[in-house]
């Protein structure tokens, strides 16, 4: 794989500043299932940060609120120093302009990576820069190109989702949600749904921008080694509170909590 | 009246659609082709027409038609086309994996397919045919056109007798609405009941419906 | 008695006189049923309180009642009030009105039946609404239901013989009139079914390859 130092500092230099993350008191229930309690749970600029848990723990409803997928009950999230969501004190939420803008500094990638069928590759990751970030069709396609060539797809550009494998797809999904230029980067469970000779192509990918760029990093996942590996901090999250968290070396190697260690131990990590 | 033509014409819909939608899935092409045709056919000329070609031509090949039944009859076959459709298709789209297990379990050929897949077929039957059900409903308002006595035909006497258009109409209307919602009801409850994939209490019921059907 | 072929060929135009009239009914119906459920569909999605009530038992009633009831209704009751139009355009209004609901039905089965997965996309790429409707939602959403629509198409042209019932000439009724004049009814009625299912037929077999090329979304 080439160098691609440019496109890398092209994203540094863009970050400018990357922003927090900060979730004060925030709570969230699906009809009786309290889904977050009381959350307070803050990102450093710039930190890369692994949530891992029981499934049903509440980590994809963190990422999800902070991507305006979901509102929170109660609480305020704070992105950088905007306000992306209030609901103190269970005030019911509306987005707001301020919300609107500030999501605009996220990007996601999901599970199930959510490409634009009807789209070729290129196509998925010049739309937003376009529309929404008013980019000129010639600079989108400059920048669309280079990220995907820093994923490894640059013969695939012009294919369509259809014609290209789960790892393909996840790693275009990324190049997406690069284009847009976001100060914070959240990852849901990016190769669960992967065929498992797949994931690699994907970590490597996310490995390297976790390594290269000063981007905060959030990301829920079950790949327990990938986690310890480029962390710089590990959060175990169960029933809606974090459990612990802190250096990865400390959480997989002598976590303290009962709970912690009864899931790594679930999980074989 | 209306009554009595729709449980009629349900009766002969469901033995048509079984018949015809049975033999599309015969391996003898000498048994499916006709099925094909006729379902075709049926579906392609329209039911009103049926109804008049009925009451109109069957008398000179030396049938005497009244018209009930002429209006019966096509209401039958019509909606047995469509219904046989149904038949066939949810049979056929079983999924294999079920075949392949009964053949590993060394079931014969009439067993797979009385004890296994028709009572599979069954539940994903329902909500397809609940619908024809209620075209069929519609549909016996035609049977008025063939002068029939019916709900509409009902209206339509009553129209020219008091010049209460309105109200007559409007309730026609109604009744045939809540009698639509009804039939929409009845599918679902047998849907819910006939489920096969529900895990919680439905059980035993279930066992015993499908125990009863198998025999 | 027997096919007498020369009477045959005498009523062949007339019966096509109807039959050009069965196809205006049929299409002209189709544009207004199209458009009145798209505006229906539309209205239902933006969740406007008590007209998503309405529209709702709307589409309910219109779908469970039958067309010819509402065709006699719209012939012999709005007079009543004062609302006289010809037997045509009423039969076009009646069947467009009738598959309106059904349509309405179809275009809210496209849309939903698109993965939640794209519109959460589009959000978190901050894609504004209307561009996420034109640009990632319809595209997706219409070649599902194209087939579906055209089913409907064919259904309306087979419908519009119900329409003989409220004086409308068309190819029923057509073979109708002809038949109480001359007493003879086997030619007319075996050649309206015939002409039916010359075009049904064909066009049943066009649709189900449509549906093979674009899924259904049924």
């Amino acid at each position: 794989m080439a160098a691609h130092t440019d496109i890398l500092n092209t994203i540094n230099e863009d970050l400018d500043q990357p922003d927090s993350v900060e979730f004060s008191n925030v709570n969230k229930r699906w009809g009786d299932n309290h889904v977050l309690r009381d959350l307070n749970f803050t990102v450093a600029p710039g930190e890369k940060v692994s949530i891992i848990g029981p499934s049903g723990s509440g980590k994809t409803t963190i990422l999800r609120i902070l991507m305006t997928l979901e509102t929170p009950d109660s609480g305020v999230v704070h992105v950088g120093d905007r306000i992306l969501w209030d609901a103190t004190g269970g005030k019911k939420v509306k987005e707001t302009k301020e919300t609107l803008a500030t999501r605009k500094r996220l990007g996601m990638v999901f599970q199930h990576f959510n490409l634009f069928p009807h789209l070729t590759a290129i196509e998925n990751v010049v739309e937003a820069p376009i529309h929404v970030l008013g980019m000129t069709k010639t600079d989108a396609l400059e920048r669309g190109e280079e990220l995907l060539d820093l994923v490894g797809l640059n013969e695939h550009m012009k294919h369509l989702p259809s014609q290209l494998s789960g790892g393909q797809q996840q790693r275009v999904a990324i190049a997406r949600a690069l284009a847009m230029r976001p100060k914070v980067m959240l990852f849901d469970e990016p190769t669960s749904a992967l065929d498992p000779e797949l994931i690699g192509e994907v970590l490597g990918v996310i490995r390297r921008l976790a390594k290269t760029s000063s981007m905060t990093m959030l990301m829920v996942t079950h790949e327990m080694r990938f986690a310890r590996e480029i962390s710089d901090r590990v959060v175990m999250f169960d029933q809606g509170q974090v459990v612990e968290q802190g250096d990865p070396e400390k959480i997989f190697g002598n976590p303290t909590e009962p709970r912690t260690q009864k899931f790594l131990e679930v999980v074989g990590a | 009246m209306t009554i009595q033509v729709t449980v009629l014409g349900i009766a002969l819909t469901v033995i048509v659609a079984f018949v015809a939608g049975l033999s599309g899935l015969s391996k003898y092409w000498f048994i499916r082709w006709p099925s094909y045709v006729f379902v075709e056919f049926f579906r392609g000329s329209g039911l009103i027409v049926q109804m008049f070609w009925l009451f109109f031509a069957l008398p000179i090949f030396g049938i005497e038609v009244p018209p009930l039944l002429a209006g019966v009859l096509a209401l039958g076959l019509n909606m047995g086309a469509y219904a046989a459709e149904i038949v066939r298709g949810t049979i056929a789209s079983r999924p294999k994996g079920q075949t392949e297990a009964s053949i590993a379990l060394g079931l014969s050929p009439t067993q797979r397919f009385w004890r296994i897949l028709i009572p599979q077929s069954i539940p994903a039957m329902l909500p397809p045919f609940g619908n024809v059900m209620v075209d069929l409903l519609k549909n016996t308002s035609l049977v008025s056109l063939v002068t029939v006595t019916d709900l509409t035909w009902g209206a339509q006497t009553i129209r020219t007798n008091t010049g209460q258009t309105v109200e007559a109409f409007l309730a026609i209307l109604v009744l045939y609405y809540l009698l639509s919602l009804l039939l929409g009801w009845l599918t679902n409850y047998l849907e819910r009941a006939f489920a096969l994939d529900r895990k919680a209490h439905g059980v035993s019921r279930k066992r015993t419906l499908l125990g009863a059907m198998a025999k | 008695m027997t096919w007498d072929w020369d009477f045959t060929v005498e009523i062949l135009p007339d019966l096509l006189r109807g039959f050009r009239l069965t196809l205006l009914i049929t299409f002209s119906a189709f544009g207004i049923s199209l458009l009145l459920g798209l505006v229906v569909a539309i209205f239902r999605f933006l969740k406007i309180p008590v007209v998503v009530q309405f529209l709702n038992f709307y589409v309910s009633f219109i779908r469970g009642t039958p067309l010819l009831v509402q065709a006699y209704f719209a012939f012999f009751v709005l007079p009543y009030y004062g609302v006289v139009i010809d037997a045509v355009p009423t039969a076009i209004l009646v069947l467009g009105v009738n598959y309106s609901a059904y349509m309405a039905e179809v275009f809210r089965s496209g849309i939903e039946q698109l993965p939640k997965g794209q519109w959460e996309a589009a959000r978190a790429l901050s894609i504004g609404t209307r561009r996420t409707w034109t640009r990632i939602v319809i595209p997706q959403a219409v070649f599902p239901i194209i087939p579906v629509i055209g089913n409907y198409l064919i259904q309306m042209f087979k419908d519009s013989a119900i329409l003989s019932a409220i004086t409308v000439l068309e190819l029923l009724g057509t073979s109708l009139q002809i038949g109480s004049r001359t007493f003879r009814y086997l030619e007319p009625i075996t050649l309206t079914g015939l002409l039916f299912l010359a075009v049904s037929f064909p066009s049943s077999l066009l649709v189900r390859r449509l549906e093979k090329k674009y899924g259904s979304a049924h």
